[in-house]
């Protein structure tokens, strides 16, 4: 296990304290106020952190208590964070786009007191579940507006709360001493904070951490990558997810680097391009979304500017990833990637805000290996993580140098790993939870007897390079009827590579053949309609449109070639699709909060149109209720197209291949 | 959730009256001897069916239009005669029917323009950007981003408005208006072609205009949900004839505005 914490440094406050005596005057965290960046120093920070965390002790909040925290990246919800904890009480960050239904289910199971919001939006959402909330007391937000004629008797602006704290100290003595005391009386194994997971399967589930393992977990990934105080991250992703908690706050609070909040949720590009971070973490997601966009506007690029583009991204590929693995390269070669990267990389990383990263994740779901070498050969330094909320993220993490798009690396320093004979990926690590809250079941339910977490996740180490690799849910992986293999994951990640391809869900198990339902990019169909004079009036009918089912049928095809290549996924070859008529939408449940697909609710909820995939019709009539962001509800119905496949024939492997 | 209440307002100043207004178009009267008044801090609403003069009475309440009778009080002024420009000095702001922006134009450059009349410096201390100027530019562009910040349009700030979804640039066109930081803001049909979302926001943002800036809104809608949900007042318009003005409750049980909504047999 972890080496173990010192006592003066094994809660996050303790670390607040730790920084702004180390570094005081180094930036701790920046937002953008009135367009402008603001700066707040580990000296700063724990002023305010101080100020607020006796303002909520005068309210009534103490020690053991619940508080939510529901919003999104704001510098005072980050306080909210770290006042809560020096007052030994536990946060539960929510999610912010949490419909009303599913914020009250996370704020009733945690028996929150006191909540900590960002805007009229979220305290309106609260208000309108509080009868399902008795245990809620308080309510403190950070944007006032709106709110100016709501009864304050139990609701506070944060600035007040804070200047009510700061006033109290200043004349308090006692009060000052007693806060440093109750800091001081932080230990190591008090829960730090809940976090509730996506709830990929079923409701969501409360993870419990305790301070010394989060600050255990964090330590050793902050010397893997060898992150400072000077470092910078951009906190942009959801505050409730684990990737945000262990990133930017564990991270750091623990090597002092300062992270910055962007502007509002729409506005993270362009502020990341402000900030220039040093370390970034993005969704694969996200990459694509950007390269997608990136794509579209070389098409609109001059003659000049595109051939350049193209040609410089050859020579890229052929040589980019080299260079960054540190592997011999002819000496041609280095000077065309050097001259590539005055001309192309480098411009292209600033427009994208990467100019500065020294280190890049990605996870959550699998990368494509083209897209994930695309980064790569930019000369960014993009590698891949596999971990999850149990484990407090980290499982293994791939070294510098050792990069191999198919594997998520080896396990990271402390952790220890080990493959079920089932398939199933299992751990015991610093940063592993200690308890699924209020559900002892659930918690014997994952633990082995021996004290590993099942991951749920099957994966096998890499013979070669002792990397593993993640197949897909254990119980994910499935069987077509004559025995064939089916990864769904591998097919669909296949599949979302091509820019016109939004999202994939693949059918199959217990099947004949392997059928997928299609999500188009309206981004970058849409671009390629305007280009090509196809006329539409809304996403679906661009979807039904036949000249985008002529582009998506190519798109399969090709990815029939390609995994046709693989005698084991070769069964695996996709021969009936359609385009659904609608955007797979978190509201509607069909994607989890991170995006991740719902397969089996998703073939529930068009089960007409799984139907038509296998029974050789046409076309099928679908109708579902989509719920709108306000929560009212609607029914969209819709004629969907199906078309068959043309499929490489698989020659037996008879020894051949072997 | 509103700040004054209707007592409050009932009570209130009064901030612009017209009395006894017409106003015609050759032969065509548009107007016919309306008057009712607008007090500080509410929300007006004017409606009618389509070619009720609405739009006129709005075009003649920022000098636009000058009826051929009628006075109209504004600010305890009375006033015949008056130019939209002397309006706009005046304090009254407003946003059109169909968007009127500058199109290829950034967000924020659109919400600068509506502090032209504020700037004090004269257009070659502008262009030399120095010293007095310069700072005077920095605080208009200060209270510029506080609307930025007010309407959510952060992540569209530098954006051609042209290039803008239509319920951006209503947006924008509402934050031009209240960069002049209007004593009276008149809103034409703020909410025309939007979808639920869109007015949904927008309501949201005139409430907290009314709210949080204290400005008095006067708003053409034809949305009578909309309309009954924000509005203090009500001053409803047929052929150009004031037919009922009152409370959303009072209008909406008025027999000569069931009739002018649904029609009635002759």
């Amino acid at each position: 296990m972890a080496r173990p914490v010192p006592a003066d440094a094994d809660t996050f406050p303790k670390l607040l304290i730790r920084n702004a005596r180390n570094f005081g005057n180094r930036p701790a965290m920046r937002h953008k106020d009135l367009g402008i960046w603001q700066t707040l120093t580990w000296a700063q920070l724990l002023d305010e952190v101080r100020a607020y965390a006796a303002g909520l002790h005068r309210l009534g909040l103490k020690r053991g208590d619940t508080m939510a925290i529901v919003g999104a990246n704001r510098p005072r919800l980050y306080e909210s964070l770290m006042s809560a904890q020096a007052l030994g009480v536990v946060p539960v960050p929510v999610y912010a786009d949490a419909v009303a239904d599913e914020l009250s289910y996370v704020l009733a199971h945690a028996e929150v007191r006191f909540a900590a919001v960002e805007d009229q939006e979220q305290v309106d959402k609260i208000l309108s579940v509080s009868e399902r909330l008795p245990k809620l007391e308080t309510m403190v937000y950070d944007e006032p507006r709106g709110l100016r004629d709501y009864d304050h008797t139990r609701l506070h602006s944060i600035e007040d709360v804070i200047a009510d704290g700061r006033k109290a100290l200043a004349e308090d003595a006692g009060l000052a001493a007693w806060l440093d005391a109750e800091i001081a009386a932080g230990k190591g194994s008090d829960t730090s904070i809940i976090l509730y997971t996506s709830g990929t399967t079923g409701q969501s589930k409360g993870v419990v951490l305790s301070a010394e393992r989060c600050i255990g977990a964090s330590s050793d990934t902050v010397a893997f990558d060898s992150l400072t105080e000077k470092d910078e991250a951009l906190a942009y992703l959801p505050l409730a997810w684990v990737g945000d908690h262990y990133l930017n706050y564990a991270q750091g609070l623990v090597a002092g680097f300062c992270m910055a909040c962007p502007e509002s949720g729409d506005t993270a590009m362009a502020d990341l391009r402000e900030i220039g971070p040093t370390f970034f973490f993005a969704p694969p997601r996200s990459f694509e979304q950007m390269l997608t966009r990136l794509m579209i506007r070389m098409e609109d690029a001059g003659f000049i500017k595109r051939q350049l583009f193209h040609h410089f991204i050859g020579v890229a590929r052929r040589y980019g990833e080299k260079i960054l693995n540190q592997q011999p390269v002819p000496l041609h070669g280095r000077f065309a990637y050097w001259l590539g990267n005055i001309l192309v990389y480098g411009p292209l990383k600033n427009v994208l805000g990467l100019s500065n990263v020294r280190i890049a994740y990605t996870a959550g779901e699998a990368i494509g290996p083209d897209l994930f070498s695309f980064y790569r050969s930019l000369g960014l330094n993009l590698k891949q993580l596999y971990g999850q909320t149990e484990a407090f993220l980290y499982l293994t993490a791939q070294p510098d140098g050792q990069i191999y798009a198919d594997t998520v690396g080896p396990a990271l320093p402390n952790v220890d790993l080990r493959i079920a004979e089932n398939g199933e990926v299992q751990f015991k690590s610093p940063g592993m939870f200690v308890s699924y809250f209020k559900d002892d079941a659930k918690t014997k339910e994952t633990m082995t007897p021996d004290g590993y977490v099942k991951t749920g996740d099957a994966g096998f180490f890499d013979s070669k390079t002792g990397h593993l690799k993640i197949i897909d849910r254990a119980k994910d992986v499935g069987k077509l009827k004559d025995g064939t293999l089916f990864p769904p994951k591998y097919v669909e990640n296949k599949l979302k590579f091509f820019p016109n391809i939004r999202e994939a869900v693949a059918y199959g198990d217990g099947r004949d053949f392997v059928a997928v339902m299609i999500n188009i990019d309206l981004a970058a169909v849409g671009s390629w309609a305007e280009r090509n004079n196809v006329i539409y009036g809304s996403y679906q009918e661009l979807a039904g449109h036949p000249l985008v089912y002529d582009m998506i049928q190519k798109n399969i095809e090709e990815t029939n070639r390609s995994l046709a290549e693989d005698k084991v996924t070769a069964g695996a070859q996709v021969r009936r699709f359609l385009i659904l008529h609608k955007e797979l939408d978190a509201d509607d449940g069909e994607v989890t909060r991170t995006q991740k697909v719902r397969r089996g609710f998703v073939a529930e909820r068009y089960a007409p149109l799984v139907k038509a995939l296998y029974d050789g019709s046409k076309e099928a009539d679908i109708s579902t209720e989509v719920t709108f962001e306000d929560g009212r509800k609607g029914m969209l119905s819709a004629r969907v197209k199906i078309r068959d496949v043309a499929t490489v024939p698989v020659t037996p492997a008879l020894g051949k291949a072997a | 959730m509103r700040a004054p209440s209707a007592s409050d307002i009932a009570a209130g100043e009064i901030l612009l009256s017209i009395e006894n207004v017409s106003l015609s178009f050759g032969g065509v009267r548009a107007i016919r001897d309306v008057s009712f008044d607008i007090k500080k801090g509410e929300v007006r609403a004017i409606i009618g069916p389509n070619g009720a003069g609405k739009t006129s009475m709005l075009n003649v309440i920022n000098g636009f239009y000058q009826p051929q009778q009628g006075r109209i009080t504004f600010k305890g002024e009375t006033r015949s005669k008056m130019q939209p420009h002397d309006a706009a000095r005046g304090g009254i702001a407003r946003t059109f029917q169909n968007v009127a922006l500058f199109k290829g134009m950034s967000a924020l450059d659109n919400i600068m323009a509506g502090r032209t009349l504020k700037m004090k410096h004269g257009f070659l201390w502008q262009l030399l950007r120095v010293g007095p100027a310069l700072n005077e530019e920095i605080a208009h562009r200060h209270r510029v981003e506080e609307i930025i910040d007010f309407l959510e349009i952060q992540a569209i700030r530098k954006v051609p408005v042209a290039r803008l979804p239509y319920g951006l640039q209503k947006r924008v066109e509402l934050g031009r208006a209240l960069a002049m930081e209007p004593d009276l803001l008149l809103l034409d049909e703020p909410m025309a072609g939007m979808n639920l979302e869109e007015k949904e926001d927008m309501s949201r943002f005139i409430i907290d205009v009314n709210d949080h800036f204290g400005t008095t809104i006067a708003l053409i809608e034809h949305d009578m949900g909309v309309v009954m949900d924000l509005s203090d007042r009500v001053v409803v318009l047929d052929h150009g004839v004031k037919i009922a003005d009152g409370t959303p409750d009072h209008v909406k049980q008025d027999q000569n505005v069931i009739d002018a909504y649904l029609g009635v047999a002759h």
